[in-house]
């Protein structure tokens, strides 16, 4: 008979397959779907050009006779509350449905600015993103849905994007966006809206748009804020004629890391989306040369007037030699000493002599080794999940708090008469090398940390320990 | 929900007080800022005459972890584009603006 553990992974791998099995049926669906939508099209249009060969019928359909803003009877439909508008009407909308938009970021806030492009009748709309859909995306990642976990968020987006909307053309580009592919991607674009999650990225596609002559939306959340600009429009600021230097990378923060309130990227999604729209349909006053700052627990929003472009500005100011091939040329990831994926960087502080794994602590933990395991991550994160025994002391309040450490390893040296080792672990073992670092400064000799902290508890002794 | 659009900064000047020493001005703190101040807004008594880099200056002072990201900020007066040059009044608001780059 199995054990429980193993009739447990069974029965998750079974599920594993299960899912992955649905979510290909339910693609062959979409697919099936689409191409029955197509046929019908083809066959309608097939039909009414016959009839108009044929002469038999005299041409007394309204629709034929009123074509001149090229909106088929389909989309006069589709879009009538568009068209009801009087500010936005038959001009706007056949504006926008010659439009194309690329939105780069499948994510929080790519999500509704791609479900509201698609909805709204936007002629091409462009999918960049490499990541895969993951569990802990779908909070705030509304476009995807669970049947897409494991699965390029490309490819659940444009599907989601085809199912409200067949008549539009939709581009999957299923890659990350690099100084090698960006001119080639974004030039087939009218509009770009950035919808990533790193500063390298945002520096990297403000530079593209500049050199390209794109409008670009703009859009930023982290936590309960967020931020909304549209830059490089008719000669109005560059994301660098404002932020000329980046920030230490110190100061740079993931929602990963950090946390965000799902809703908090959706409304910056959906502005981002409004703004483009204005653009595209060439209808209001865009964002431009103004800053929107969103503060979610105050319920406030202010618009901040900004600076006008910089003459100075390496990539767009007067005397500037920045071109296509700088652009291949220059390295973002060194500029703002960032990663342009959202990984997490690898820190490794430590030699290996001052470290194990959680493999061997799992092993030290079961003989019954004398020892003080300190969690270093900060207490709202300690809350969420943690080792048994464990005593959470945040990395920075560690330096004040040396004595609680001190005295629970002399506890624990009472009991056996010999020395207590010290192990320091935090959630991915970045934290957990700087802890030790300032441990064995202070004397704490025996330190050592766990290699990648709890998320390689979950790997690899742990697999039902809760991750996040 | 409020929306504010602009900065309710009537110099409070008509009082004209010649030889006041000193004017009160609000700081705002967004994204980076806040987490590092812990504060949304900071009420601030400045000599008359400060220029914003007084009041920046005397807020780094304050908060020393804000020098890491003093380069990289947008600073608006009263909701307006402003240089470290400009001269504040009395009920001024100094924004300290990071760019957020998470989505």
């Amino acid at each position: 008979m199995e054990s429980n553990g193993e009739g447990a992974s069974r029965i998750r791998r079974e599920i594993e397959a299960l899912k992955d099995e649905k979510a290909r049926i339910e693609q062959k669906i979409l697919d099936l779907e689409a191409q029955l939508q197509e046929e019908a099209s083809l066959a309608h249009q097939q039909q009414q050009s016959e009839s108009v060969c044929n002469g038999c019928f005299p041409s007394v359909s309204a629709a034929d006779a009123n074509l001149a803003h090229g909106l088929t009877a389909d989309s006069i439909y589709r879009y009538s509350r568009h068209l009801l508008l009087p500010s936005f009407g038959v001009r706007a909308q056949s504006n926008l449905l010659k439009s194309s938009i690329l939105v780069v970021g499948a994510g929080g806030l790519g999500s509704p600015a791609l479900l509201y492009l698609a909805a709204c009748g936007v002629g091409r709309l462009g999918i960049v993103d490499h990541d895969v859909v993951e569990l802990n995306n779908m909070h705030r990642q509304v476009i995807h849905t669970e049947a897409y976990i494991g699965q390029p968020k490309v490819k659940s987006a444009a599907s989601a994007c085809r199912s409200i909307n067949s008549t539009i053309q939709i581009v999957e580009h299923e890659q990350a966006l690099r100084t090698s592919n960006a001119l080639e991607i974004l030039s087939q674009y009218d509009i770009v809206v950035d919808a990533t999650d790193n500063a390298p990225s945002r520096y990297m596609i403000s530079d593209c748009c500049v050199v390209l002559g794109k409008p670009l939306v703009s859009g930023a959340a982290l936590g309960l804020e967020g931020q909304l600009t549209v830059y490089n429009y008719k000669g109005g600021p560059c994301y660098r004629c404002l932020f000329p230097t980046p920030p230490p990378a110190t100061a740079c923060q993931r929602c990963s890391d950090s946390g965000v309130l799902g809703v908090v990227p959706g409304i910056i999604g959906c502005l981002q989306a409004l703004e483009a729209i204005k653009i595209a349909s060439d209808v209001g006053e865009p964002l431009s040369g103004r800053m929107l700052l969103f503060d979610a627990l105050s319920a406030r929003v202010r618009i901040v007037k900004i600076r006008g472009r910089s003459l100075q500005c390496e990539a767009c100011g007067e005397n500037t030699t920045f071109n296509q091939q700088h652009f291949k040329d220059f390295d973002y990831e060194k500029f703002t000493q960032s990663p342009l994926s959202t990984s997490p960087p690898k820190l490794k502080l430590l030699a290996p002599d001052s470290r194990i794994t959680s493999k061997e602590y799992k092993e030290r933990v079961v003989s019954g080794e004398p020892h003080v395991l300190v969690d270093v991550r900060p207490e709202h994160h300690y809350k969420i999940v943690s080792l048994p025994k464990s005593l959470n002391i945040p990395l920075t309040s560690m330096e004040a708090r040396l004595p609680e450490i001190s005295s629970a390893l002399k506890e624990q040296e009472e009991g056996t008469g010999s020395g207590a080792n010290l192990y320091v672990i935090c959630r991915r073992g970045n934290d957990s090398q700087r802890a030790v670092e300032c441990l064995r400064n202070m004397g704490f000799d025996l330190a050592k940390d766990i290699v990648g902290g709890l998320e390689s508890w979950a790997n690899d002794v742990d697999p039902n320990f809760p991750m996040y | 929900m409020e929306v504010k659009t602009e900065g309710d900064n009537l110099p409070a000047a008509t009082t004209v007080v010649k030889d006041v020493p000193s004017v009160q001005i609000k700081v705002l703190f967004f994204a980076k800022a806040r987490d590092i101040t812990g504060l949304n807004e900071l009420s601030m008594e400045v000599s008359s005459g400060s220029t914003t880099q007084d009041c920046l200056n005397k807020v780094v002072a304050k908060f020393p972890s804000l020098d890491e990201i003093r380069h990289c900020i947008v600073l608006a007066l009263n909701e307006e584009y402003t240089t470290e040059s400009a001269v504040v009044k009395e009920k001024d608001e100094l924004a300290i603006i990071p760019p957020i780059s998470g989505g």
